[in-house]
């Protein structure tokens, strides 16, 4: 039983970072830009985070040198795709591709290092509580906060007018150019936020998940991240489930592994990834669904005056 | 303030001079960041430019890193043209040199040379197998090439893992995770003496010329662009949509799985996690730079391929992480996204504050 509440606990730890890049990634395309920057986005946050705990000792500071590397990288992929009008897919490999060159840089210094012993949070009371506490309840903060912040933004989504205008913005943006809202200047500013949340991923990767630098640690966890935006058809509550589906699919291999499975850990490395294949297709196999759902300028340039 | 103004046509000079011009940029930025690392610039520069055309020797190690790229690159060229959106071609390079690899393993001291026919072949049908499952899964699921793609690298590492860790360990190889060095029959034929590039040149040569004729003077080839350029049009001329699907990704897997087998029985010899060196996402910039242009891959493959062989050289020479390499290789791709508005676009200085205020039309533009 308590193998089971780690499992779950693992489930919420592993979940929790997937869902801040993929509710980060829900915003970007709900106005209607895909960053397939996010992998690089993430490695580079993931040493920034890394490098500044380290210095620092301060994990708080370290999620905001994360948020600030994401940021700035996808400040560096809004100008071109948003004010260049560049393709957005290859805007986005080429940030992933300089992610992960740049990160293997910069991060080499840190491989050898460790961080130093790393805070225990708990809920007091609640922690107590058998099963439940073990599970649900040994938190780092930041788990709490992806709930938080999911309900937060399916509130400012469907209940606020600048939502509203994000939304129309994704939907048809000539309509909203036409309406007079600065859509280019929104849609820079959904791409930073965006590749904050991406970048406090990438850093709580590094800083509370596994707590070391790896070259390529992020282990394709933005492009899972990427998937779980359409697997969740773009509503925030369901990517938070599907971030924790995720997790604990993540976290089976390990479980497995612990139970003495006789599989060989290759196979079991390959679930996640054979997971988001399997998810995209039976959510895809219904295109009109998905037609339904997805902003309908996604991945569509927008010029005005052109 | 800056300002773009659209070309009345596509600028033919912009597009040719747009990836020069990335170049130079990407340099610029290289210098500054090797004062900025207390490494001479100059010193740097020649490492990644100079040495690796200084000699024979040193051209022809340039052609064989090159060779991969560039035989990638062409089926990728196909597949960007097409709009098939095939990041996963490092997966398709595992696999062909798994399936290249199980061949190898087959030959024994006795085995003829002609073995390399059937290695290569090999090669192209785990490539194209490869790439087939994506193709499958867009075109029955309607499944997300770019993320089916990338996730089968994943898979296909650890395929290749479990191998060399598992059933295929060499048992004489002191539990090291690789197969048996393949036998010398095996060898993909050098083309001179006492240098290491093989008779993958000469392939990738004629594919090269193989994927012009394709692009350019067949009606497939045609079809492909259309479908690549305007889907609503392609479908009005009744051009499948299906068939470019599958043809743009069996012809860029197998061009992968080609160069994952001549990898594998060229310089390798054996499988081994280190399979995988990241030509598969290269192969992806060099297909940019070249233009999405047969021609055009050749040059940006060896521009690629130099910096491949600085970055290693910068790890022995100035101390530098070998992942210099990728560095340069994202800002070249970034630098050059950017550089391409230019053919499109042109950039217009414009004094905003002298706009009449009345003007709304022109406000509503900026």
């Amino acid at each position: 039983m308590e193998s089971f509440a780690l499992l779950l606990a693992a489930t919420l730890n592993a979940g929790t970072l997937l869902a801040f890049a993929a509710l980060g990634l829900l915003i970007n395309e709900r106005a209607g830009i895909v960053n397939l920057g996010a992998e690089g986005m993430m490695l580079v946050a993931a040493v920034a985070g890394y490098a500044t705990a380290f210095h620092t000792g301060n994990d708080w500071l370290a999620f905001a040198a994360g948020a600030a590397a994401g940021g700035l990288m996808a400040a560096a992929f809004g100008l071109l795709v948003i004010w260049m009008n560049t393709n957005q897919y290859a805007t986005g490999l080429a940030l992933s591709l300089f992610g992960a060159g740049f990160s293997a840089f910069v991060g080499i210094g840190y491989a050898p290092e460790k961080l130093s012993e790393r805070t225990r949070y708990e809920i007091p009371g609640l922690a107590d509580i058998p099963f439940l506490g073990s599970a649900l309840f040994k938190q780092h903060p930041l788990v709490y906060v992806a709930i938080g912040f999911t309900i937060a933004l399916t509130w400012f989504l469907y209940n606020s007018r600048a939502g509203l205008v994000l939304r129309a913005i994704g939907e048809s943006p000539e309509s909203a150019h036409a309406l007079g809202y600065p859509v280019r200047r929104i849609r820079m500013l959904a791409v930073i936020v965006g590749g904050a949340l991406c970048g406090i991923s990438g850093a709580y990767v590094s800083v509370i998940y596994t707590p070391l630098w790896v070259e390529g640690m992020v282990a394709g966890k933005g492009w899972i991240a990427l998937a779980l935006t359409t697997f969740a058809t773009w509503r925030p509550i369901r990517v938070l489930l599907g971030a924790y589906l995720f997790g604990g699919v993540t976290m089976l291999q390990f479980h497995l592994q612990g139970e003495g499975v006789q599989v060989s850990s290759q196979f079991l490395t390959m679930l996640p990834y054979l997971a988001t294949i399997v998810v995209l297709v039976l959510i895809s196999r219904n295109e009109s669904f998905i037609r339904a759902n997805m902003p309908a300028s996604i991945g569509k340039p927008f010029f005005p005056g052109s | 303030m800056l300002k773009f103004e659209a070309r009345p046509e596509a600028s033919r000079l912009m597009s040719v001079a747009s990836p020069l011009l990335a170049l130079a940029i990407t340099v610029v930025i290289g210098t500054c960041l090797f004062m900025i690392l207390g490494k001479d610039p100059a010193k740097a520069l020649y490492v990644f430019f100079v040495e690796p055309v200084k000699s024979l020797y040193a051209l022809s190690e340039l052609a064989m890193k090159a060779t991969p790229l560039l035989l990638i690159a062409l089926g990728l060229a196909v597949c960007f043209r097409s709009n098939v959106w095939n990041i996963g071609a490092e997966g398709q390079f595992i696999l062909g040199a798994v399936f290249a690899g199980g061949v190898a393993m087959q030959a024994g001291p006795t085995t003829s040379h002609w073995i390399v026919v059937p290695i290569l072949l090999a090669g192209v049908l785990g490539g194209m197998c490869w790439a087939a499952i994506v193709a499958l899964l867009r075109d029955r699921f309607n499944a997300n090439e770019i993320l089916v793609s990338l996730m089968l690298v994943y898979v296909a590492d650890m395929v290749l893992n479990y191998l060399v860790y598992g059933p295929w360990k060499d048992p004489a190889g002191y539990n090291f995770p690789q197969t048996i060095t393949f036998a010398a029959a095996t060898k993909i034929p050098r083309l001179v003496d006492g240098f290491r590039t093989n008779i993958g040149l000469i392939l990738a040569l004629l594919a090269v010329a193989g994927f012009w004729v394709l692009l350019f003077r067949t009606y497939m080839g045609f079809q492909l662009q259309v479908g690549g350029l305007a889907p609503a049009a392609a479908r009005y001329a009744g051009f499948s949509s299906r068939r470019a699907l599958w043809t743009a990704l069996l012809l860029s897997g197998g061009m992968a799985g080609l160069a994952g087998a001549l990898d594998v029985a060229g310089p390798l010899g054996q499988l081994t996690p280190h399979v995988p060196a990241g030509y598969g996402f290269a192969a992806i910039i060099v297909a940019y730079v070249g233009r999405l242009h047969p021609v055009g891959t050749v040059f940006s493959a060896v521009l690629m391929s130099m910096f491949y062989i600085g970055g290693e050289l910068a790890q022995s020479r100035l101390g530098l992480p070998k992942s210099l390499t990728g560095v340069f290789q994202g800002l070249l791709l970034f630098t050059l996204l950017a550089c391409d508005t230019l053919i499109h676009y042109r950039i217009r200085w414009v004094a905003a504050r002298l706009a009449p205020k009345h003007s709304t039309t022109a406000a509503k533009e900026a």
